[in-house]
């Protein structure tokens, strides 16, 4: 009951935030230079049909009244029609926010895969050259732009060695995509027992999320190193360990889930990072993901379209949080009672 | 079998009965010979090209899944591309044609045999029924059909089931060819009544995402912002048929995986790459790659006379010469265009057009006129590029700063995104310097003259007016080319533009795509969009 | 290699027995006196860099675009014929100045925001919190490019945007550690002693928080190139000519996959070099300075 309940005040205390991240959307979409209606009227259109245009949009009336309608809009699920696409925002969204989520989770288990053993390693072993050699990789990953990275797989992967495959986006062309019923196709497509498509859209995600979880290794394994470290250091291990009981239980059962709090807390702003640097590693691999719609949405002053994303984005990052604070009170317990 | 049996409980593909084929197998997608796998940058955002906002993707949809009155018929260049022919105008809906003896009006007679994808035929309803959606629904659309004098549904009429004329405001030699543009698709208005509401009379809501044509080929499915694919339509009449039963044209952003495509063999046909990669394409020899001089087009930098150097004739052609032209050919063309510089003469021999003008680089001269101008120090000029074209236009803008460097002009570079761009340079016309990439549907120099060099226009981002052209514009326009007066007029437009020089033209670039060896019938087509219709594979 | 002299045999001076401790600390880190090496490098290339390359970073030669790099030419040349390698120094100078500005910015504001929340708490400290959480609640790159796209691709708004989305970590940072010295000892005794809130805030409080964010300054000052980096890429990155190695990176890029590798791994290089030398240079510092956090 506990749990309920502070899951019910974190949610009113995002509240406002979400509040201010409408305004804050709003106002940016409307700075932003380029005339939708412009755009909407389309090639070789003169100033009376932009003028019908942007009275259609109702562009033409002042901005609270335009923020009236938007908030109306939004109270009904409507997110408005995207310039670019000429789709509603909403299935826009739909359909695309579990592309990037799957990618995002898949690095992410990468990232984490990878991470966590170097940092325990570097921990079991502080100030060798293994620790050394290990936060000169993790660091390595961070320091190049995620694009140059993706591009740079792409050309040794795909161009010269061949072994992966075209990057064309989350299916190969002759694949068509699992019956919707998560949106990952991974997931997706073991549920209809396809296994081909399976593998095939295992071989598509592959490099764009070894790309993008190059990025988060070093914040994972430097802070798994450094929690690690401190509760190696602590008086209960030290008092496991003469009482004899076995290294790898020591590490493990004990150690590893007292260092695992910072790690939670990483883990949350890792992939609150990650669902905004998307935008680069879709642009690459052409995955139809929420990052490049964004990118796209942004260059041609699609007001709807931006708007709905940062949306969708902040929603996802307040739930996101609360899931990072839940699982705090399942690993420890003591968490749970302050509330 | 699996994989049959799940095709057919999901639905999702009609009628194709063959079993996808995956990479793992010998015969890769790209390879197959009913299919043609096509990459380009951005697809279609509609598949209503007489909807406002449409892109110019969209208009492929027009092109491949209905039909038009018309079409052109096909050249052959020098180099091998195939194009349309603008002189010649085929058959498409309309079996034969025929002009009034008063020369006002056009009769068009329509095939008996031709039916809309749903199977109902096509009748001269149908066609009248369009043509008013077309010039009623206002604007990019309506303006096109106005190029052509096709301005009130008054002028349509149904003579018979299968007999359609037009009649006439005023005579004019871009009527015929506007017929068969992109825009005067010819839908299915029955289905389309169906769908229309009091609010919404031309049913606009509904045919955004479902056509209703009867075209070459049907929109087997859509995924915004992924792929459109097109199913051979094999009752199709308006023309020979299809070469290859499926094509389908996925959205890749990244032009440099685009080539990677391509040169791996993954893809069939890539479009819009940037021109060095056509070059390097072109000379590696694994890929064909096939490009025809964009009509009526020229990469150009226009001056704006509102901004207070340029309202001096001497400044502009200062400016004219000291653009370093060899180098701009060479570092945003690569070699991909025809240059249109380093004219004869200050009076044009032909009405070619276009044609290079008469200025090379001659930094000596234009410091001369500089100083006449009474501009012996220079002043400072910002260069405005669409950031959506920085592929060529940022070279160019480079090039142009170090060139005005040298006679003591500076300048900064100032990249506008796509959005803006439309409204700062086309609508307000507020930018001292930049580059223009305009090129008209209609081949003719008047064409040209009447959208960029006349008053007022869209395309006219340099402010400029000249009583002299506006007289020769409204006069010309409408004549027909073997008139007398014709040749004259369009040489007078080019010598004043020549001399004036608001608008100091680059290069014509050149349309490439490249295509695998085995893919043939790749035409290029003024709407630079791909019609699909003539491809198909054969042995390498 | 870690020889220590023998603790109060003499009277060190404050500044030997720092230097003891630097000595200290980077012999049992070799990694971190690389660091510092290549930062100093660094420094060097971005205040001399202009005089010392052998070509003129904006002069193009088109007729010897894209040429591997030579003896002439170390780093070869991009497509307009400009010389890579002094691009590439030149550029040092203004990615060192869009991250440092950021960052400074973003430490300045932040650790005041953060200072006067953590302090007078109530509705300074709700507003703050509030608006933080704003800021943190957008996607940061997307709030990045957003702020570009709106104000326009300068020097500046790169610089203002990249110091927002930075902002709310040293608030934070900030507010916490005020929050915990608030009823400290020595704050007490300084407030009886009639010192105003502010110079209380300004000389005995702020100088105590400092450490933690100083560590993270340089973790941050990677992540502004890199920021800088990928607005290039989408387009709205600094603007051409500026030799800057995002934007020479976001451009080589596409030159890869023709076999022209050297327009993007020289500055990709520099920059991962820079990145990596901040990052390791945080890990150094952080030792420096309190030893007891280290990761």
């Amino acid at each position: 009951m506990k749990r309920f309940g502070m899951i019910g005040r974190r949610l009113s205390q995002a509240i406002p935030s979400i509040i201010g991240i409408i305004i804050v959307t709003f106002l940016l979409t409307r700075a932003l230079p380029g005339d939708p209606a412009v755009y909407f009227a389309g090639p070789a259109a003169d100033e009376q049909s932009i003028a019908e245009v942007r009275a259609a949009l109702g562009l033409d009336r002042s901005l609270p009244e335009q923020f009236w309608l938007y908030l109306g809009d939004l109270t009904r699920g409507d997110l408005g029609v995207s310039i670019s696409t000429g789709r509603p925002v909403i299935e826009e969204l739909a359909t695309r926010l579990p592309a990037s989520l799957e990618l995002t989770l898949v690095a992410l288990i990468f990232a984490i895969g990878t991470a966590l053993p170097l940092g325990v390693l570097a921990a079991t072993r502080p100030n060798t050259w293994v620790d050394h050699l290990c936060r000169v990789v993790v660091t390595a990953g961070v320091s190049l732009p995620v694009f140059f990275t993706g591009l740079f797989l792409v050309y040794i992967f795909y161009y010269i060695v061949d072994l992966a495959p075209s990057p064309l986006g989350r299916l190969d062309i002759y694949f068509i995509a699992p019956d919707h019923v998560t949106g990952f196709y991974l997931i997706d497509s073991l549920i209809a027992g396809d296994l081909e498509t399976f593998t095939a859209s295992l071989a598509q995600i592959i490099l764009p999320a070894i790309t993008m979880g190059l990025f988060v290794l070093a914040p994972l394994a430097r802070m798994t190193r450094a929690s690690m470290l401190q509760a190696l250091g602590s008086d209960y291990i030290r008092t496991a360990q003469a009482s004899g009981l076995a290294r790898s239980k020591v590490l493990f059962a004990y150690a590893f889930r007292n260092a695992l709090l910072p790690i939670l807390t990483t883990l949350g702003m890792v992939f609150s990072f990650m669902l905004g640097a998307n935008v680069l590693v879709e642009k690459v691999f052409a995955w139809p993901g929420i990052g490049s719609y964004a990118v796209n949405a942004l260059i041609v002053s699609d007001f709807a379209a931006v708007q709905g994303f940062v949306l969708s984005m902040a929603i996802l990052f307040v739930l996101i949080n609360l899931a990072i604070d839940v699982l705090y009170t399942v690993v420890d317990p003591r968490i749970g009672i302050e509330g | 079998m699996k994989r049959r049996e799940f095709l057919k409980t999901s639905g999702l593909v009609a009628g194709v009965g063959m079993v996808p084929m995956f990479r793992y197998l010998p015969a890769s997608a790209a390879g197959r010979d009913d299919t043609v796998v096509v990459v380009l940058p951005n697809g279609p955002n509609s598949m209503d090209i007489h909807r406002s906002g449409t892109n110019r993707p969209s208009y492929a949809i027009a092109v491949n899944v209905y039909d038009r009155l018309v079409s052109f018929g096909t050249k052959v260049l020098e180099n091998g591309t195939s194009m349309y022919n603008y002189q010649d105008i085929v058959p498409e809906l309309a079996e034969s044609w025929e002009l009034a003896p008063d020369g006002m009006s056009m009769t068009f007679s329509l095939r008996k045999d031709a039916t809309f994808h749903d199977g109902s035929p096509v009748t001269a309803e149908d066609v009248k029924w369009s043509f008013d959606r077309a010039v009623s629904v206002g604007g990019f659309p309506t303006v096109q059909m106005k190029a052509g004098s096709l301005e009130k549904p008054e002028q349509f009429s149904v003579v018979d089931p299968h007999t359609f004329k037009i009649d006439f405001i005023r005579k004019s030699k871009l009527t015929l060819p506007d017929v068969g543009v992109p825009v005067p698709i010819i839908i299915n208005s029955r289905a389309a009544l169906k769908q229309a509401t009091e609010k919404d009379p031309w049913a606009l809501e509904y045919m955004h995402r479902n056509p209703l044509g009867g075209g070459a080929f049907m929109v087997d499915r859509w995924d915004p912002g992924v792929q459109i694919v097109y199913q051979r339509f094999d009752d199709w009449k308006s023309g020979p048929m299809p070469g290859v039963e499926r094509v389908i044209v996925r959205e890749v952003p990244s032009a440099s995986t685009r080539r990677a495509l391509i040169e791996k063999g993954d893809a069939d046909i890539s479009l819009d790459l940037p021109a060095r990669d056509f070059r390097e394409l072109a000379d590696g020899g694994k890929v064909v790659v096939q490009g025809a001089p964009i009509e009526n087009s020229m990469y150009a930098l226009g001056l704006n006379m509102n901004f207070e150097p340029f309202k001096n004739k001497l400044v502009r052609q200062a400016v004219a010469y000291s653009i370093p032209y060899k180098e701009i050919f060479e570092a945003a063309a690569y070699g991909r265009g025809v240059p249109m510089y380093g004219g004869k003469s200050m009076k044009p021999a032909t009405i070619d057009w276009p044609q290079p003008y008469p200025y090379d680089t001659d930094y000596a001269r234009a410091k001369e006129l500089l100083a006449e101008a009474g501009y012996k120090d220079g002043f400072e000029v910002p260069i405005s590029f669409n950031l959506g074209f920085a592929d060529w236009s940022e070279p160019a803008a480079l090039l142009v700063q170090e060139g005005l460097g040298k006679i003591g002009v500076k300048s900064t570079l100032d990249k506008v995104p796509g959005a803006n761009w439309r409204t700062k340079a086309l609508v307000e016309k507020s930018l001292p310097m930049h580059m223009k990439n305009f090129g008209g549907w209609l081949n003719f120099p008047d064409y040209y003259f009447f959208w960029v060099y006349q008053h007022g226009h869209l395309f006219n981002s340099m402010n400029y007016r000249n009583e002299e052209v506006e007289a020769l514009v409204a006069a010309t326009l409408n004549l027909p080319i073997e008139d007398p007066a014709y040749e004259p007029n369009v040489k007078r437009m080019l010598e004043i533009a020549f001399d004036e020089v608001p608008l100091i033209p680059f290069y014509q670039p050149f349309l490439d795509v490249a295509t695998q060896k085995n893919v043939k019938g790749y035409e290029y087509w003024f709407h630079r969009q791909l019609d699909v219709r003539n491809l198909s594979k054969g042995s390498v | 290699m870690a020889v220590l002299d023998p603790v109060g045999t003499e009277k060190e001076s404050a500044l030997a027995a720092w230097w003891r401790h630097f000595r200290y600390v980077v012999s049992e880190n070799p990694v971190t006196l690389l660091a510092f090496c290549l930062f100093g490098t660094f420094i060097v290339l971005a205040l001399f860099g202009p005089w010392i390359v052998p070509f003129d970073p904006l002069a193009s030669d088109t007729a010897n675009a894209l040429q591997a790099p030579s003896w002439k030419h170390w780093f070869g040349t991009d497509n307009l014929g400009r010389d890579v390698f002094s691009r590439v120094v030149v550029a040092t100078r203004l990615d060192f100045m869009i991250a440092f500005s950021a960052v400074a910015l973003s430490f300045v504001i932040g650790s005041m925001l953060g200072c006067l929340s953590g302090y007078y708490g109530g509705w300074t400290d709700r507003i703050v919190g509030r608006s933080i959480d704003t800021i943190m609640a957008f996607p940061l790159f997307v709030l990045a490019m957003g702020i570009v796209a709106a104000l326009g691709n300068t020097v500046e708004n790169i610089v203002y945007a990249t110091a927002i989305i930075n902002l709310p970590f040293y608030t934070r940072v900030a507010r916490a550690e005020v929050n915990i010295r608030r009823h400290a000892g020595f704050v007490d005794a300084a407030k009886l002693a009639g010192n105003a809130d502010a110079r209380l805030l300004a000389f005995h409080v702020y100088p105590n928080i400092l450490p933690p964010m100083m560590v993270q300054v340089s973790l941050n000052l990677g992540w502004a190139i890199l920021n800088a980096a990928g607005l290039s890429f989408i387009g709205l990155g600094v603007r051409p000519p500026s030799p800057e190695w995002g934007i020479m990176v976001a451009e080589g890029a596409t030159f890869i996959v023709s076999g022209h590798w050297w327009l993007a791994l020289f500055p990709g290089g520099a920059l991962m070099l820079a990145v990596f030398c901040f990052n390791l240079l945080g890990d150094g510092l952080r030792d420096l300075i309190d030893p007891q956090r280290r990761t």
